[in-house]
């Protein structure tokens, strides 16, 4: 049982880091753009519209996002409705990443002067017009940092998929443990990895971040 | 008929009523400076001219379009009424020209072309037609000033509010937007300005409106009213701007 060899744990650590790697990316993607389109609902001037939004966001936000997965993983089949950990996890994952995503770019929106937006209301452009011309360009570049970066949480949030079964980089660590029986190292190595992913994009973040503080 | 008319508009934030009834009558072609010290309601009265603000009585109309009833679209409005702010408001992920061009390309629909054109004529206008190609960030205070007048102009308003547009400025790049704003008086272009500069209202202005608490204290030709002031808020105002 235990002859497990390092590069027999390392090589199917990296194998199941695939999945990881294939959840967050297809997380954080869906997730942008539910955000996006919430984001227009969040800031649209329009108030069940606005507050609709703002109690989602809240909802998201404001529960552990093991919750989240338990409700979609569980709750959907109570229905009848067979759900599969992939399924549920993507799915909940989208949900949390759209939330923190709106209210992220929510205040680049804010951000822009309201200058901004009176000298293109005396220009007679439609709401939409402006939104699209003016404040979305702007609020892009503020909003690129704070995105990227929070990016890094959407890789470490897939580490819970890992309790309803989903098969990534935590639940590969979980099993070659049962097997091995050596915790410590393979643990670390998780971590290891996770941080091998994460550290690139928290840098990048900071990055960009001087880059448009300099340019500014 | 007036061009601009505005009649008893009375104005309150909250507890502070801002405007107690102010009425103004401004013809075609005609330059208005608006002056008064700080506080005195006069570019809260030039936000209501396009529906910045909202007025809560009263009545102002610009070319026969009642402002209030306007309120939920006020976009045929304001393709008439153009707007200069004290802060310029430019847009700053976009080019001199860019500026100038983007109202005209998704109100006005005109051609990728056509608006280009609109451009390079409004930035000669304003003297900056080797500056198209320059972002807000890299140009003069002055230089920003006179781009968004080009904007504004390139709606082909009837009518130029512009709130405090040298306030913003260094003393000595005040003159080169204020002879771009004499320019357009000459052309005909009917100007509203409130402004701290009096010379500038003595010698361009064809009426000079004087706000005091709220109201319209006095009012009349402005070389009449700087050589004779009858009331003696005005007579204190224009001593101590002029020192």
């Amino acid at each position: 049982m235990s002859d497990f060899s390092f590069w027999v744990i390392l090589s199917n650590l990296l194998l199941a880091t695939r999945w990881t790697i294939a959840l967050s990316l297809v997380a954080f993607a869906s997730g942008g753009l539910v955000g996006l389109a919430l984001l227009f609902a969040r800031v649209s001037r329009i108030g069940w519209l606005e507050w609709t939004t703002k109690a989602y966001v809240e909802f998201f936000q404001g529960t552990p996002l093991l919750m989240q997965l338990f409700l979609f993983f569980f709750g959907v089949a109570l229905f009848g409705i067979e759900v599969s950990p992939w399924l549920a996890a993507w799915l909940a994952l989208t949900f949390w990443t759209s939330a923190f995503l709106t209210e992220i770019w929510r205040g680049c929106v804010e951000a822009i002067p309201k200058g901004q937006w009176e000298a293109a209301d005396t220009l007679a452009m439609s709401y939409m017009q402006q939104m699209w011309h003016v404040i979305l360009p702007q609020a892009f570049r503020i909003a690129i940092p704070p995105t990227v970066g929070f990016s890094v949480q959407v890789v470490k949030g897939t580490a819970l998929a890992s309790i309803i079964g989903f098969v990534d980089l935590t639940k590969a660590g979980t099993m070659l443990n049962n097997a091995t029986f050596r915790p410590f190292l393979v643990y670390s190595l998780v971590a290891l990895i996770y941080f091998a992913l994460c550290f690139p994009l928290s840098w990048f973040a900071h990055r960009l971040e001087r880059t448009f503080n300099v340019a500014r | 008929m007036s061009l601009v008319s505005i009649q008893n508009v009375r104005k309150s934030f909250g507890e502070v009523e801002v405007l107690k009834g102010v009425s103004v009558e401004i013809a075609r072609g005609a330059v208005v400076a608006i002056i008064g010290k700080s506080g005195s309601g006069k570019s809260t009265l030039l936000r209501c001219i396009n529906g910045l603000e909202t007025y809560d009585a009263g009545g102002i109309s610009v070319d026969g379009i009642d402002v209030a009833a306007a309120r939920a679209d006020l976009r045929d409005l304001r393709r008439n009424v153009g707007m200069v702010f004290q802060q310029f408001n430019l847009f700053p992920h976009l080019t001199a020209a860019e500026n100038v061009m983007l109202a005209p390309r998704v109100v006005n629909r005109e051609s990728e072309i056509r608006a280009k054109e609109l451009a390079r004529e409004m930035l000669a206008k304003v003297g900056l037609a080797d500056k198209a190609g320059n972002y807000p960030s890299q140009l003069s205070g002055g230089q920003q000033q006179r781009v968004a007048i080009a904007r504004a102009l390139a709606m082909r308003p009837n009518v130029l509010l512009c709130d405090e547009i040298t306030s913003a400025l260094d003393p000595e790049l005040v003159n080169e937007v204020l002879r771009v704003i004499e320019a357009l008086a000459k052309d005909g272009m009917t100007l509203i300005l409130v402004t701290h500069e009096m010379r500038f209202a003595r010698d361009v202005g064809t009426k000079l409106v004087f706000m005091h608490q709220g109201k319209v204290h006095e009012e009349g030709p402005p070389k009449q009213l700087f050589a004779g002031p009858t009331t003696p808020e005005l007579v204190q105002f224009i001593g101590a701007s002029l020192h």
